[in-house]
């Protein structure tokens, strides 16, 4: 029996020492954390995506506790609630931003853009931007690898296998801005979230001349200007043969979309027009009471 | 009988043109000139749309240092300076010429005569070879009055003429070497005089047994120059690896240059520029192209103006086979695959290849079973496998830090790799990558 007992008293003892040396290491080394920086990171979606311009979560929490004021600081995941709630927890006010959604700006399906070649080298965007310049007429539209679904943290990024091109799901998006800097081509923008998620933008970055365009793509914008001169609101710019609707500017009166003759101008998130029905012609009976 | 040590791959050779005489090919109708046919700034057009031309009249100046200026091959009129799609598959700006009749710059020596005596000073050369926009004619252009000109606190021993043209179906050095031996001896002299030195080694593969019997029995009356066959293996014809094979000196990782071991490279058909360039006052307005393909009709070597269009090359051939998968400038190891058949001949461009559907297809890719064949045929010593998964997450620092910027892009990775994984285009994606983070931290500093 002795021998269990020199065993438990050796290794009792040997917990003991150990106990008491960690203790006074922790006392002696505590490292004072502000306590501001661990509840901010638990209202922190935590996908440490870097939309915030800070390498992470924690980052962007210890920055809203060091600085005086929430000036430039927003997560762009989170929503203006909790962003209200970390303003309360800092005692700075919030700044209020216009949230903001990624917008694909092409249009160029595998029915409006017809393919010159076949691409199968490796499948990435940005190594067929580098091969040559894709598998279409196009030098400027998307490239159909998805970079930009493999950046998407949020699974807010799919490829339509239809048309080949990528769709942004607007409920998951969190405008963290990846996907635009993924894209080789610079084709997804982030745009303001209107009312209702409505939108009306230019739906093609291609700057060739109208011909050229017109020829790589159905849908290519040509630059004629026609909805620069549609816009009662100034809101519209043509640079380099591509119109590009302000978002900051435009009021969503849609008066663009109707002109455009390549539609390529989309309108999202608007309810059908309603169509204009002929007059029901009036029964024999109407006419006679009339 | 030498080749390099580290890595390699024997694919098969199919020079299917080597016994098939140069032939000139006709003038285009148009001739189009990219800007950027070398290493380095595009050149600077100076010429402008109406402006009448002559074959050999300068119509763009060299854009920098490292730049070459460019001349017009053809008589006629400037239609338009656009852009055009060219080997790289991307659109670069180009000059447009409409070809009216052949008149050439009087000052052009266009006679066959073979020029002996050469008077001019050094630095009288290197001025006859920039104004004459002479560039590596192996397919990486690098301006040649730049490599001859060594950084100072090098000492140049051996001069090393590239002659291997490793590459499987090309022929056309293999055809120089056998129809213009002379001139390219007096090539290779003027070069030596530029560079100061009196040996010259000139470095032939041994599928090429008629080349180098001529050139021995060519050279046995000449000091200084010597022939030295090696043994048949793929990349040889890569500036390291020919300067391992010939000297057996290794070239330190970049930015070491083949200078620093004392060593100045430069390819057959370079040299024959530099002896048209000198003695001839010639500039660089033709090259010679190999037009080849398994099933095409008539496989042929063509001497053909710069900025022909390929289709014009590809109807001497006899027509694109009708089951051609794919068109590639260049051979099939390092060439470019071409979106159509508009891109015109640029001084890069060694090769048209024509390959049929069911070799040009890439199979299914399957994952890396780590079995290091890639390693084995990297005749640079890298792990291509690792640079190419690094490429696919992104982790450029990883690819720095195994030496991606050493890669020289030969693609025997990718041949062996039984897993069929595009190795090749991921390591172009992190050399593209990490040479603009290696250039944005050297302009910071």
């Amino acid at each position: 029996m002795s021998f269990i007992l020199t065993a438990v008293l050796v290794l009792g003892l040997t917990a003991l020492v150990l106990g008491l040396v960690l203790y006074a290491v922790s006392v002696k080394f505590k490292v004072q954390e502000d306590p501001r920086v661990g509840q901010i990171t638990e209202l922190l979606p935590g996908a440490n995506c870097g939309g915030c311009g800070f390498p992470g979560c924690a980052a962007f929490a210890e920055a809203c506790v060091k600085q005086d004021s929430m000036d430039g600081l927003r997560c762009s995941v989170c929503t203006s609630e909790v962003m209200q709630q970390i303003a309360a927890i800092t005692g700075h006010a919030v700044q209020v931003g216009v949230e903001k959604v990624a917008v694909v700006r092409c249009s160029g399906s595998c029915a409006n853009r017809p393919s010159t070649g076949v691409y199968d080298g490796a499948p990435s965007c940005a190594a067929a931007a580098l091969m040559n310049g894709g598998a279409t007429g196009c030098f400027y539209g998307c490239l159909g690898c998805g970079d930009c679904v493999s950046a998407c943290m949020f699974d807010a990024i799919k490829m339509d296998p239809q048309t080949g091109l990528p769709v942004v799901d607007q409920e998951k998006c969190t405008s963290c801005g990846k996907c635009v800097k993924a894209c080789p081509r610079n084709i997804i923008e982030l745009r303001n979230r209107n009312k209702m998620d409505r939108r009306v933008y230019v739906s093609c970055v291609n700057k060739d001349k109208g011909p050229v365009a017109k020829k790589a793509c159905a849908v290519a914008c040509i630059g004629c200007g026609k909805c620069v001169k549609a816009c009662a609101f100034e809101a519209i710019t043509l640079q380099d043969n591509l119109a590009y609707i302000d978002f900051e500017k435009c009021r969503l009166c849609r008066k663009c979309v109707d002109e455009c003759p390549q539609q390529s101008i989309l309108a999202v998130n608007f309810p059908p027009k309603k169509v204009v029905a002929p007059a029901p012609e009036k029964t024999v009976e109407q006419q006679k009471a009339e | 009988m030498n080749t390099f040590k580290i890595g390699g791959v024997h694919p098969e050779p199919n020079k299917l043109t080597a016994d098939r005489k140069i032939e000139t090919l006709a003038l285009p109708k148009q001739a189009v000139f990219p800007l950027s046919q070398h290493i380095g700034a595009p050149a600077v057009p100076c010429v402008k749309k109406g402006d009448a031309v002559l074959v050999g009249t300068k119509i763009a100046e060299p854009g920098g240092f490292m730049s070459a200026s460019i001349h017009s091959s053809v008589s006629g009129k400037v239609a338009k300076i656009d852009n055009v799609v060219d080997a790289s598959g991307l659109r670069k700006p180009a000059i447009f010429i409409d070809v009216e009749g052949d008149e050439w710059e009087p000052a052009i020596d266009r006679t066959d005569t073979l020029m002996l005596q050469n008077n001019k000073s050094r630095e009288e050369i290197i001025e006859c070879i920039k104004n004459a926009g002479v560039v590596g004619m192996g397919g990486a252009c690098f301006p040649t009055h730049v490599k001859l000109c060594p950084p100072k606190d090098c000492t140049i021993d051996t001069l090393i003429i590239n002659a291997v043209e490793c590459e499987p179906f090309l022929t056309a050095d293999h055809r120089l070497m056998l129809e213009h031996p002379d001139e390219i001896i007096v090539g290779i002299k003027i070069i030596l005089k530029v560079l100061g030195i009196d040996r010259a080694v000139i470095g032939i593969e041994a599928n090429k047994p008629d080349a180098i019997a001529l050139f021995q029995s060519k050279t046995t009356m000449v000091s200084g120059i010597e022939i030295m066959p090696l043994r048949m293996k793929y990349p040889q014809g890569g500036e390291k690896q020919l300067i391992e094979a010939v000297t057996g000196r290794q070239v330190p990782p970049p930015p070491a240059l083949p200078a620093n071991v004392g060593c100045v490279v430069q390819n057959i058909g370079t040299v024959f520029a530099v002896y048209e360039a000198v003695m001839k006052n010639k500039p660089l307005i033709e090259r010679i192209v190999t037009v080849t393909g398994k099933e095409v009709k008539n496989p042929c070597n063509l001497k053909v103006r710069m900025g022909t269009p390929v289709s014009q090359l590809i109807e001497y051939a006899g027509g694109m086979p009708e089951n051609t998968g794919k068109l590639i400038s260049g051979g099939p190891m390092m060439g470019r695959p071409l979106l159509d058949d508009t891109a015109p001949v640029v001084k890069g461009t060694s090769g048209i290849l024509m390959i049929p559907e069911e070799q040009a297809a890439r199979l299914e890719e399957r994952n890396c079973i780590r079995c290091a064949k890639c390693v084995q045929a990297c005749p640079m010593g890298l792990e291509p496998y690792l640079l190419a998964t690094a490429s696919a997450a992104q982790d450029w620092e990883c690819a720095e830090e195994n030496w991606i910027m050493s890669c020289i892009e030969c693609g025997c990775c990718q041949s062996t790799c039984p897993s069929r994984r595009p190795l090749l285009d991921w390591v172009r994606l992190a050399k593209n990558r990490v040479g603009g983070i290696i250039r944005a931290r050297n302009a910071k500093n």
